[in-house]
């Protein structure tokens, strides 16, 4: 498997505007420092950079639903969270989403890199994929497919303080023309 | 490690969690999992550091795990069924791998789904929940014989240094109550409880 990426325009800083620095910034600039994952290998050089940071505290949890859970319990203690994850893990959270993070009110941040589209290899998950954002809609749940470098850290930044500020979940799911996908090389 | 459910008393989960309830002086946060672990922690008497699951069955422990991490300083508890423990048991070594010091996890466990038509659940009579916690990496994690025990553990893991599991063989009673079914006003109350947010 390879990871081809966009390339950052020649004025910035390759590590600061690729697209897991602006989202490391913006989660940063938000006060965003709880980060739980369930690992998926377009995020990696995102997971990398979280844990080379010490403002953060990231660690993988055993399943997306739990992450949902601990972020949750976090706001509510006044700690900001985020739950990184891939699609297919996404489409295991229509329950806590309708039990847990619509019903109370919880700004539930979600990254979700997505699989399944746009060059996929695994008919799994192409047909998961097709499953994420009715399950989105069918809640209501805002949501933003980000699919270029230069609107990144704007739908990032506004959708985080949206979440906040109107305690309502939101998805922003980083699709393969963002970070490259993954692609099947053999 | 205290491995020995057989020689344990089966007790009663209202009496345990109001037994629970009492030895709370200091604020403590109290996570209830969902159906008859919360209606009982409602029916011990509300206080404003409850917080009450509506749904998402098996996340109290985790949820739990987030207010510890938020507020380092609160000592945090968490109460859930064994059917609900089954559905997310990874959320075992997420806890000890990250090893709060505020964390106290309390599983009522009778082996049944008590509230759907007492259904055996699939670990009953074959698994034991103080061996898989341990096997997760929870090593401070024990069987309470009987009340008295019960009390005793709560004490000591209200000042222990590593995140604590109790275990309890409850009977199949149901709830003594019914929790409101109010979210809003129930993470808002909780917040409220915190310190977190104030009333408008």
């Amino acid at each position: 498997m390879t990871i081809v990426e966009q390339q950052p325009p020649p004025q910035m800083s390759p590590t600061e505007r690729s697209w897991h620095g602006i989202v490391l910034q913006t989660l940063k600039r938000n006060e965003v420092s709880l980060v739980p994952y369930v690992p998926d290998r377009v995020l990696t050089p995102l997971i990398n950079a979280l844990h080379a940071d010490p403002f953060f505290t990231t660690f993988a949890t055993a399943r997306e639903e739990e992450a949902v859970g601990i972020v949750s319990g976090a706001w509510m203690g006044g700690r900001r969270g985020a739950v990184l994850m891939q699609t297919s893990g996404f489409a295991t959270l229509a329950n806590v989403l309708a039990s847990l993070a619509v019903p109370y009110q919880i700004p539930l941040i979600m990254f979700v890199s997505e699989r399944g589209t746009l060059g996929e290899f695994n008919y799994g998950q192409a047909l998961v994929c097709r499953t994420m954002r009715p399950v989105l809609d069918s809640l209501a749940i805002e949501h933003h497919t980000i699919t270029r470098l230069g609107e990144l850290e704007f739908i990032a930044d506004r959708s985080i303080k949206q979440a906040v500020t109107t305690q309502a979940p939101v998805a922003l799911i980083l699709n393969p023309l963002l970070t490259g996908g993954k692609v099947f090389d053999k | 490690m205290n491995s020995t459910q057989g020689n344990t008393k089966v007790m009663n989960r209202f009496d345990v969690t109001s037994r629970l309830i009492a030895k709370l002086n200091n604020e403590e946060a109290v996570i209830g999992g969902i159906g008859n672990t919360n209606f009982d922690l409602w029916a011990a008497g509300h206080r404003p550091q409850n917080f009450y699951m509506l749904g998402s069955m098996g996340l109290a422990f985790p949820i739990a795990l987030g207010v510890a991490l938020a507020q380092p300083d609160r000592r945090v508890i968490a109460l859930e069924g064994d059917g609900s423990l089954l559905m997310q048991l990874g959320a075992l070594s997420t806890i000890a791998n990250l090893r709060p010091k505020n964390l106290t996890v309390i599983v009522m466990d009778n082996g049944i789904y008590q509230i759907t038509g007492a259904q055996p659940t699939p670990a009953a009579g074959v698994a034991d929940v103080v061996a898989i916690a341990a096997g997760s990496g929870l090593v401070n994690s024990a069987w309470a014989a009987d009340e008295e025990d019960f009390e005793r553990l709560v004490e000591a893991s209200l000042t222990a240094s590593e995140p604590s599991l109790i275990a309890v063989r409850i009977d199949d009673k149901p709830g003594v109550g019914t929790t409101r079914r109010d979210p809003v006003q129930i993470r808002e109350r909780f917040m409220q409880g915190l310190g977190v947010r104030q009333p408008l």
